[in-house]
């Protein structure tokens, strides 16, 4: 028996359309998988027919061995959180956090929801209305509904999207941290990898509804499995083993292999390899140079102030290993 | 300015002159103040009894169309099959008959030698119960169904994520965010239902009467018109709670629709899941609905248990009286088509000015008043309108009593509110920077006003005008005060040839009421084509 959430083989349709194709993965208890694709790759579709709101064209989920398969929404024991939170509109901040304690009674409610408004920071928000809140406190209090009921597994459908980055960034720290705490099994849906890799344990890559690659993120960046799921991380331009040495690399390749360049591939470095500058932009952290490496393909590096000159010298310090 | 003091001269001397003089009459008996009016009238055990009939039979029937109305607003739309939007129009039939035609509808149907005759159910308050229902379900499904289609459906889903059964998901979640849409519609139907005075008149058989059918009474029958006036009061007080009950919900609901995102909540139809509102909606269709209007079609082609197209042919000949139903029908037209023609010219004149964006405080709450103003009549019942006209314009300075243009402009008044509706929110949801722009590009006001506003209005001046027609061709509360007895509009002239004895005039009379509910009915359907999606149903 395998425990924890199992999916097995599990294909979904819409009409004509194949959202989900073939995909296998298995979640051990207690630990956190990101499922990361771009939209329409089906990782929202997966995620609802694990909640069970999806009905399976073929394939199982299964709970410790068991099938779900005749096991309805509202007894799967499974929470979801979206989006954009959805708070029931018509209750306060406390009444929604308590929605899924219905046996317990009122005293160990009041005490369960004090708990978990703690726990999201958001001691002494309970008598606020949803409407009165800002998205990411809409967010941590969905996030604390959904944990209430201690729920057997945790579904979150790319629950830090629909807020800015600065707070995106903040609060997947959080959430991390508030999952490990209460050593959550979950299902974390993002399409940015920066918030997989912040908290997942395991990476799941999705596209066009198949599974490219499950893997731990140090893996994912370190060896993505093709160059498909390279560009999808973020690495736009391949180089040979030769044509890497002479920007700088001091690694070495098999056979086959190319090497991804990434966002943080290049340094600059005044004893490196002389590139032409084609573009420079300007962010809040840093000059992003675009550059043109020898053999005309483009990368970007990273300079704390622009560069006034036509070229500069760049070092390539690191890269994904992919098959070519 | 100009386009504010037109509308604003005819609503205070058609509308505002004779309200006041109602209110007026009602506390003063031509010497000194008083509320003897009141006194007398409240002192009467008759009109506790219509004001109690009043109120109960609105109540009961807003409870009713909600029981049949909410299965049927999930059904309609929040699910998907074959042959739904043809059933969502159907029900939707009945409400743009003239009321007179579905009191003698559900009359000829219970009547003792009717099809459910053996029910005998003529005459009683169950009639006009299944009468009001059968006007008003379609505005439950409606209004709710507008909401439900579109309040996100991951809301209970996230429900059922924590456990919920479905039962405590539309109990504890979907029921209590569709509040607006359900208090909203609610009080239409008792609006709707508190003012059904064509109904009542038709069914209620004099035994039981309503507080329209008692100042009708009190006005045409006793002559006292300090009464009628106390009446009048009251049933504009009735009124206007339920209108304000219902214009909160609405606001509400705009809002909350406005946090909705546009989502697709339509599901399939699946008979385990929604039998029950399947079964509760097709029999509301085909047993409410369908069998009276089927009833009276049928029994229009009937003469003594004879199948015979007679009453069809004796309508152009005179009936019992002096007038024949076409000279009827071609006052109706000409009256209904005067009316259109006012309220609509009107009706333009108050939404362009009221959908200005002045920048100053000042100028929106002016404009904010204007507006609400030209809603007022709404409120008021047709009956009031008619009541107040024959005590006010009846004598110098404006003598208009015996003129021909009374109804019309009564019509007019009546119209008025829905114009302002229908056209209001087309102006209101163009966006500022399309005419911004059009200012930046170098055109004056009037340019603008000519080349992207006027262009937007078309299709919902096309709804208005259907709107307007219909309903003054239907229009009965006020013209039942005003037709002079040789020059009945058709409504009118139904209302008597059905309660005269003989099958001859019953038969002219069911003709009759099929003729105008088609007309109404085409008027209605054309007008509808042309429904903008920024107007709502109501």
């Amino acid at each position: 028996m395998v425990s924890g959430l199992e999916v097995r083989d599990v294909t979904v349709k819409y009409g004509p359309t194949v959202a989900v194709e073939g995909v296998s993965l298995h979640v051990e208890p207690g630990t956190v998988i990101g499922l990361l694709g771009a939209s329409g790759s089906g990782k929202s579709t997966l995620l609802r027919a694990i909640a069970g709101l999806q009905p399976l064209s073929s394939g199982a989920i299964l709970w410790d061995g068991e099938d779900l398969a005749p096991v309805k929404v509202h007894k799967r024991n499974f929470g979801l959180v979206f989006q954009d939170g959805q708070l029931f509109p018509t209750m306060n901040v406390a009444k929604n956090i308590a929605y899924g304690l219905g046996k317990l009674p009122k005293a160990a409610q009041r005490e369960r929801v004090e708990e978990m408004l703690e726990l999201v920071g958001l001691a002494g928000y309970g008598v606020r209305k949803p409407t009165e809140l800002s998205g990411g406190q809409a967010q941590r209090v969905a996030l604390a509904r959904s944990l209430a009921p201690s729920p057997r597994a945790l579904l979150l459908d790319e629950p830090l999207s629909a807020l800015d980055t600065a707070l995106r960034r903040r609060l997947a720290d959080d959430l991390a941290r508030i999952l490990r705490e209460t050593h959550t099994t979950g299902v974390y849906v993002t399409h940015d990898h920066q918030e997989a890799y912040t908290v997942a344990d395991v990476v799941a890559v999705l596209d066009e509804g198949q599974l490219l690659q499950l893997d731990s993120p140090e893996s994912l960046r370190e060896r993505p499995k093709n160059k498909q799921v390279a560009a999808f991380l973020g690495y736009r331009a391949f180089v040979t083993e030769a044509e890497a040495h002479r920007l700088g690399w001091q690694g070495s390749l098999e056979t086959g292999e190319v090497l991804g360049i990434g966002p943080a591939s290049l340094h600059l470095d005044p004893n490196g390899y002389e590139v032409d500058i084609i573009d420079q932009t300007l962010t809040v952290e840093d000059v992003e140079i675009k550059v043109a490496l020898p053999d005309g393909q483009t990368a970007t590096v990273s300079s704390p102030t622009k560069v006034d000159a036509l070229s500069t010298r760049v070092t390539l310090a690191g890269g994904a290993v992919v098959p070519a | 300015m100009l386009a504010a003091l037109i509308p604003a001269a005819f609503l205070v001397l058609f509308f505002a002159w004779p309200a006041a003089t109602l209110v007026a009459r009602g506390f003063h008996d031509g010497s000194a103040w008083t509320i003897d009016g009141f006194r007398t009238v409240f002192g009467s055990r008759r009109t506790w009894s219509a004001v109690g009939f009043t109120l109960g039979s609105a109540a009961l029937s807003t409870v009713v169309c909600l029981l049949l109305g909410l299965p049927g607003a999930y059904l309609l739309y929040r699910c998907t099959f074959r042959g739904r939007d043809l059933l969502r129009a159907l029900i939707t039939v009945p409400f743009v008959l003239p009321t007179v035609v579905v009191g003698v509808a559900f009359g000829s149907l219970l009547r003792r030698d009717g099809l459910l005759g053996w029910l005998g159910l003529e005459g009683t308050p169950v009639a006009i119960l299944a009468a009001m229902v059968f006007f008003n379900y379609s505005v439950i499904v409606r209004t709710v169904g507008t909401m439900w289609s579109r309040l996100d459906p991951r809301l209970a889903q996230a429900a059922g994520t924590l456990g919920a059964s479905p039962l405590r998901a539309l109990r504890t979640v979907t029921l209590p965010a569709l509040t607006p849409a359900i208090v909203s519609g609610a009080s239409l139907v008792f609006l709707f239902s508190a003012s059904s005075y064509g109904i009542v008149m038709v069914l209620g058989q004099s035994k039981y009467r309503t507080i329209e059918t008692e100042i009708w009474f009190l006005t045409t029958r006793l002559l006292d018109l300090p009464s009628a006036a106390a009446l009048s009061i009251t049933q504009l007080i009735i009124v206007t709670i339920a209108l304000w009950l219902s214009g909160r919900a609405q606001a509400h609901m705009t809002r909350a629709l406005k946090l909705q995102p546009d989502v697709d909540a339509e599901r399939v139809l699946d008979l385990s899941r929604d039998g029950g509102a399947l079964i509760t909606t097709l029999t509301v269709a085909i047993v409410l609905l369908g069998l009276p209007l089927a009833n009276l079609v049928w029994r229009s082609l009937h003469r003594g248990g004879e199948f015979t197209v007679a009453n069809y042919v004796q309508l152009a000949v005179e009936g019992g009286g002096s007038v024949s139903v076409w000279d009827a029908l071609r006052t109706s037209l000409t009256t209904a088509l005067a009316a259109t023609a006012l309220a609509v010219t009107l009706g333009m004149l108050v939404a362009l000015v009221a959908s200005r964006r002045p920048r100053r405080p000042l100028g929106r709450s002016a404009l904010g008043a204007l507006e609400s103003l030209f809603l007022l009549p709404l409120g008021v019942s047709a009956v009031t309108v008619g009541f107040g006209y024959l005590i006010t314009l009846n004598r110098p300075p404006l003598d208009l009593r015996s003129s021909i243009v009374l109804i019309p402009i009564a019509q007019a008044v009546v119209a008025l509110p829905l114009v302002i509706r229908t056209l209001l929110p087309t102006l209101r949801a163009i966006d500022p920077r399309q005419l911004e722009a059009a200012a930046t590009l170098g055109s004056t006001p009037w340019q603008v006003l000519r080349r992207i506003e006027l262009p937007h209005l078309g299709r919902a001046v096309g709804l208005a005008v259907g709107f307007a027609f219909a309903t003054s061709l239907g229009e009965f509360g006020a013209t039942s005060f005003l037709a002079r007895p040789d020059n009945p509009t058709l409504p009118v002239l139904i209302f008597r040839l059905f309660g005269r004895p003989g099958s001859e005039n019953y038969g002219v009379a069911l003709a009759a009421s099929v003729v105008l509910a088609g007309l109404a009915g085409i008027t209605m359907a054309a007008a509808e084509r042309m429904r903008p999606k920024e107007v709502a149903a109501w």
